[in-house]
């Protein structure tokens, strides 16, 4: 059964996501610095954190006209919804909160991140990070609704919106088995709502960097380290949702949950580097002519399955 | 804290829609609706019912984002970048607002409210489910239907471009010929 967790994992929770942010981060530098033919040692894995003093410490960037409350709104949405996310996250057994409707609660942060980008693409006053807001909104057109789905025939197949419940509905059979072209779709919709690799068209380099482009400083760190933390709130719940959650042999609940989250996440960020930009109006036609009529034809099993048991 | 939380929401909700009116940008303007149906969602989780809440609060939040985007590029202004007012009509919208509101004070007033029999069901979400998928089933399909022909309806009679123009007088054409490039099969 999963239980809540006690006051202090509220603090522990985001500690975890964040290491496990700056361990996707450092994956993907030493993965950039051997496709380039630089030296794979400890330091190119750490060179990414040097970003954070130098952010920490950049003079803000001024536009003139800029909608700041918006922007900053904007910029301080997408961390905190990602955080915010992770909260119905078993991990092992425990979660900070265990809600009874935990697949929602995830489905609505994530749509916060819309919000957010949209305003960070906004609040600037600025033509290419304005563009890049726009595009986040198609992309999230095009993802949302798979995702949705993916979302539902795990939930479906466990007869129960609480997390918990769907880690425990998988004893023995996990359902990224029987179940693929959800855990496929939720894949994809993790890189979507995470705006890396090749759903980065709303931060595009043709648009420089799009909704990153006009921000700096703190914000720029907070932008950046919010699609990161994105990515592995999306890994650490596919483990719950179609890999069983914290069960498997010898090991306890809690070592399976961080083993199988670091797993997802290495393949996310192996994959990042292997795909090229997919442009937000080719996903929308791909997603809405493909992907939807999938997803609907695999929600469909699992209710069929309920339905005659 | 029972009553506070609901309160506090209910002032933010209130004080939102009071901004929408008061911001002079439609991007603030629409983000002030969402603060305040956001807060009409939390009310609904506090009264029980944690679906329907976080539902509202997630339908909301990608409504309020495409309207921003449709108010801004097709409304009063070009781009909503210039200043601009929410107030049309200000005397008929007040004289009506006051009058709603009125005969709302007087209802919470003058209607004799049950006392509550029974408890709350454990899991409300499924009350939700039994409701829609039971009794209410015929309603929601129908719903279904009428909107998705909304959609498609409002869909064709907004293009001007029809099935001949995409794939040929004989519709033989392999890839439609479209303005803008798909995703698939191109």
């Amino acid at each position: 059964m999963t239980e809540t967790a006690a006051w202090w994992s509220l603090l522990a929770a985001p500690a975890l996501l964040l290491a496990g942010a700056v361990l996707a981060v450092a994956g993907d530098a030493l993965l950039a610095a051997r496709d380039a033919g630089r030296p794979t040692t400890v330091r190119t894995a750490l060179r990414p954190l040097l970003e954070v003093p130098r952010l920490l410490a950049a003079q803000p960037r001024r536009l003139p006209a800029a909608d700041r409350l918006l922007w900053r709104l904007g910029v301080v949405s997408v961390p905190v919804a990602a955080v915010l996310s992770a909260l119905v996250i078993p991990f092992g057994g425990t979660a900070v909160a265990d809600l009874s409707v935990g697949v929602v609660w995830f489905n609505a942060m994530e749509v916060v991140t819309w919000g957010g980008l949209w305003l960070a693409g906004w609040g600037p006053n600025a033509a290419f990070s304005l563009i890049g807001g726009y595009r986040f909104v198609a992309q999230g057109l095009a993802y949302e609704l798979p995702l949705m789905f993916a979302l539902l025939s795990a939930a479906t197949a466990a007869e129960s919106l609480r997390v918990g419940d769907i880690a425990q509905a998988q004893h023995g059979l996990w359902f990224a088995v029987w179940m693929p072209v959800a855990f496929a779709v939720y894949l994809a919709g993790v890189l979507a709502f995470s705006f890396l690799g090749p759903f980065r068209h709303p931060a595009g380099e043709d648009i420089a960097a799009g909704v990153l482009g006009e921000t700096s400083g703190v914000d720029r760190l907070l932008l950046e380290a919010g699609r990161w933390l994105w990515l592995t709130s999306g890994a650490a719940m596919a483990v719950p949702l179609f890999l069983g959650g914290g069960s498997g042999p010898g090991l306890p609940g809690w070592a399976w949950s961080s083993l199988k989250t670091l797993a997802v996440l290495a393949v996310l960020v192996w994959v990042l580097r292997r795909m090229p930009v997919v442009r937000a109006d080719r996903y929308v036609e791909f997603a809405w002519v493909v992907l939807v009529p999938l997803t609907l034809v695999q929600v469909l099993v699992p209710a069929l399955l309920v339905l005659g048991r | 804290m029972e009553s506070v939380l609901p309160a506090v929401l209910g002032v933010l909700a209130l004080a939102g829609g009071v901004l929408v009116f008061r911001c002079d940008s439609m991007a603030r303007a629409t983000f002030a609706l969402l603060l305040s149906l956001c807060c009409v969602g939390g009310e609904v989780a506090l009264l029980g019912l944690p679906y329907l809440g976080v539902v509202t609060v997630l339908m909301m939040i990608m409504e309020m984002v495409v309207m921003a985007v449709f108010m801004i590029a097709y409304m009063m202004n070009p781009a909503g970048l210039m200043p601009m007012s929410m107030l049309h009509n200000k005397r008929g919208s007040l004289a009506l607002s006051a009058a709603v509101f009125a005969a709302l004070v007087a209802a919470v007033f003058l209607v004799p409210w049950p006392d509550r029999r029974g408890g709350p069901p454990p899991d409300t979400t499924v009350q939700v489910g039994r409701a829609l998928m039971g009794g209410q089933m015929l309603t929601m399909i129908v719903l279904g239907f009428v909107l998705l022909a909304t959609m498609v309806g409002a869909t064709v009679l907004a293009t001007r471009r029809g099935r001949y123009d995409r794939f040929g007088d004989a519709l033989d054409r392999r890839t439609p010929r479209d303005p803008v490039g798909g995703g698939v099969g191109r």
